[in-house]
């Protein structure tokens, strides 16, 4: 039997990655992934807790979060091709037309 | 009795009136504008008369509810009227005289341009004054109050593109507003003792209380609050300052408001208030302290005045006084009698004056007048009629009313000789300068110069038809000032053997007991003071004579002897000015630094803008943070969460 703090230490990891890869990339994909890092780093945390605490809400959780996580990548993902094909880079320092 | 008199028709009428000239006059035709003028105050006089008629059969005092106002916890207001023997009077004084003036105008304000929304202002005025008359409560009175005074300020500025006239109505509502102050204190006092400002109420209450002898109490404070709101309305010292500025209206105006109906409300009130003034001695001796003051001062203003407007208006100053005067001796009914007979020969008087200002083309100053008795013989005549009433002499209705009041003053037991000798005084005053007035108008050669004066009148007066000679007014004209001149012959006569009185007597109930009073005392010592009072008013009459008749030359010679105090009564003793250094220009200066450029500007304005200017700054700087960089973004966001984290570790560690 693995113990808890070990699947809490691989999460917080993995969450500490995505921030790390969401404030250090350029590439919009990247940071993109990043995201999707810390949404599976949170996933894991919650699928720990759910066999942990033998409570099934944070199974069900996880699934929601993939849901959203999926249509979010839809979305997303559309709106990078957008913005790639009229601004031709895909580094989001270059897009920061919204501003004051 | 149960009858319904229908009282509410009687204000209403006129309302109605001055609605459709108000709203449709502009597109009639004038004679449908004097149809609808003359129409509703005639059948408001008309109703005023039946009632009269079924006054007998009542049962007093007669009360009528009309609709629903304002009822809150235990008090309440309402729309009802009230009708007793006081009100009967007013109502028959003000709707009867009101009808005349209204005929009057019809000659009068032919030619105006604005004709219609004159007679609207009129029916008006009508409307409030019979609401004030006929109301049941305080607060439906001073409803009627204020709206006689808005009614007043509208007509006042009625050429308001004369800047005099705009000015003097603004004056006549600034000052009537600082005794409405003390009126509307007098209420809330009345409110907050008696729960109440129905009149059967209050006066129920006020019934059984005893008179507040030696220090003074509750209801002297009422009393002198309600003599201060007197003294706007029916201007006495120190608040008569706008009546005479009130005459830029025109002379209809002045004759019906300025004289014969509105400025009497103050002394209709404090007569309405006698069961409160009845128990405080106090303000009873206040009222006839500065009803005898004014009397005396007004007139001794009047003798030095040229502006035949002007005589008038410091002459009905100082008869308003003398009623004041009667009120506060504590003979409310020979103030009443007073104001009827006011009613009728100052009415007339100003009808006259307007009669002559018409006939010679929008004149008013006297100097230029003269010999105008053989031009317009109808006015003269009249306007004598009107001025042997004012100076008291037998048998016009001024001496009955005016010797009652004399008589009251010497015998009541709230009089004294000071009183009455200063009444005499201003007995003699009047009849001297209404002599004097009669003498420089008609009498001598005239001494206008026509063309002059007339290309100034039409500017001022819109008389707009060319003047040869002075020439008698039309008959519309006339027939009010004959009718008016029988009254002033005539009206006085309901006083003889106190007829007058006794009819009063279930209002002011004392009337009888002071006469009984007043029986022991003699027959001897009245008819004696009849008799100074009736020689006084002869002197007047010898003096303007000599100086304005027979020797000419001789008031310029005593002006010039009594130089310092002629030019001061000339200046009206500098009354205005006083004012204004004293009052108006502390008041304006402190508005003007203090709350304006101080509070408005420097407190107010600034405050609002510095917010404003520091919103602005502060954003100039905080916009910077949308970048539209992303990665920025990101970062705020993770040094944020990482200071929510850091907390809750911190609260957690705790």
């Amino acid at each position: 039997m693995v113990p808890l703090s070990y699947y809490l230490v691989l999460s917080g990891f993995l969450f500490a990655c995505g921030v790390a890869g969401f404030l250090i990339k350029r590439n919009i994909i990247t940071i993109f992934m990043s995201i999707e890092l810390m949404l599976n780093g949170v996933n894991l945390s919650f699928v720990a807790f759910a066999a942990h605490w033998h409570v099934l809400a944070g199974q069900v959780f996880v699934f929601f979060v993939m849901v959203v996580a999926a249509a979010e990548a839809a979305v997303g993902l559309a709106i990078i091709i957008a913005v790639f094909r009229t601004r031709e880079t895909l580094n989001v320092d270059q897009v920061n037309l919204l501003k004051l | 009795m149960m009858s319904n008199l229908n009282l509410w028709l009687i204000p209403s009428l006129p309302l109605a009136g001055a609605a459709i000239n108000g709203f449709f006059g502009k597109k009639s035709s004038r004679r449908a504008v004097t149809t609808v003028g003359l129409v509703f105050p005639g059948a408001a006089f008309a109703w005023a008369l039946v009632v009269a008629l079924r006054f007998s059969s009542l049962d007093l005092p007669y009360q009528e509810y009309v609709a629903h106002w304002i009822r809150s916890g235990n008090f309440s207001a309402d729309f009802a009227l009230y009708l007793d023997q006081l009100s009967l009077v007013m109502l028959l004084v003000v709707t009867g005289v009101g009808f005349l003036i209204h005929i009057y105008s019809v000659g009068y304000m032919w030619e105006d341009p604005s004709y219609f929304r004159f007679f609207a202002y009129l029916n008006l005025f009508m409307f409030f004054m019979l609401t004030l008359i006929l109301a049941n409560n305080y607060l439906l009175m001073f409803i009627g109050w204020e709206g006689v005074g808005l009614a007043s300020y509208l007509l006042i500025g009625f050429w308001f593109t004369k800047d005099s006239a705009a000015s003097a109505g603004k004056k006549a509502f600034i000052v009537n507003r600082i005794g409405d102050f003390g009126f509307l204190i007098g209420l809330f006092l009345l409110i907050q003792h008696f729960g109440s400002l129905n009149f059967t109420q209050v006066f129920a209450q006020v019934q059984p209380m005893t008179a507040e002898t030696g220090s003074a109490g509750l209801l002297t404070a009422i009393g002198i609050l309600l003599m201060v709101g007197a003294c706007g309305k029916s201007a006495q010292i120190p608040l008569y300052v706008w009546l005479p500025d009130a005459m830029e209206g025109p002379t209809p105006v002045s004759a019906l408001i300025h004289a014969a109906t509105m400025v009497t409300a103050g002394v209709y009130m404090v007569s309405r208030s006698h069961m409160i003034f009845d128990r405080a001695p106090m303000a009873l001796m206040v009222v006839a302290v500065i009803g005898t003051l004014t009397a005396l001062f007004a007139a001794t203003i009047g003798i030095a005045q040229t502006d035949i407007k002007k005589v008038l208006a410091y002459s009905t100053v100082s008869q308003l006084g003398y009623m004041f005067m009667a009120c506060g001796v504590g003979a409310f009914s020979a103030g009443i009698f007073h104001l009827m007979t006011h009613a009728f020969f100052k009415g007339l008087l100003f009808l006259a004056a307007g009669s002559v200002i018409h006939a010679v083309g929008g004149e008013q100053d006297m100097r230029k007048m003269g010999g105008l008795r053989s031009y317009i013989p109808w006015t003269f005549l009249t306007m004598g009629i009107a001025t042997l009433a004012i100076a008291g002499i037998p048998p016009f209705a001024g001496f009955w009313s005016k010797d009652e009041i004399l008589w009251q003053a010497y015998s009541s037991e709230h009089g004294s000789w000071v009183f009455w000798l200063i009444g005499v005084i201003t007995a003699f005053l009047t009849s001297f300068y209404m002599f004097r007035l009669l003498f420089m108008t008609f009498f001598g050669d005239y001494r206008g110069s026509q063309v002059d004066a007339h290309g100034q009148a039409h500017a001022t007066h819109g008389h707009e038809h060319g003047h040869g000679e002075p020439h008698e007014s039309p008959m519309v004209m006339l027939v009010p000032l004959m009718i008016l001149a029988v009254l002033s012959t005539v009206g006085g006569l309901v006083g003889i053997g106190n007829r007058f009185e006794n009819f009063l007597a279930p209002v002011f109930g004392s009337g009888q007991v002071a006469e009984a009073a007043g029986e022991a005392a003699s027959h001897v010592t009245e008819l004696l003071l009849m008799g100074v009072s009736v020689t006084v008013a002869i002197l007047g009459f010898l003096l303007a004579y000599v100086l304005y008749i027979s020797k000419p030359y001789l008031p310029q010679k005593i002006a010039d002897a009594l130089n310092g105090f002629y030019t001061a009564v000339l200046n009206k003793y500098y009354v205005d000015e006083i004012y204004a250094k004293l009052f108006v220009k502390p008041l304006v200066d402190g508005s003007t630094s203090i709350l304006w450029q101080g509070i408005d500007r420097k407190v107010i304005d600034d405050t609002v803008n510095n917010a404003a200017d520091a919103a602005r700054h502060v954003s100039d700087e905080v916009r910077h943070m949308q970048s539209g960089n992303l990665r920025s973004y990101a970062g705020w966001i993770a040094a944020g969460s990482a200071v929510v984290i850091a907390y809750m570790i911190w609260m957690g560690v705790r």
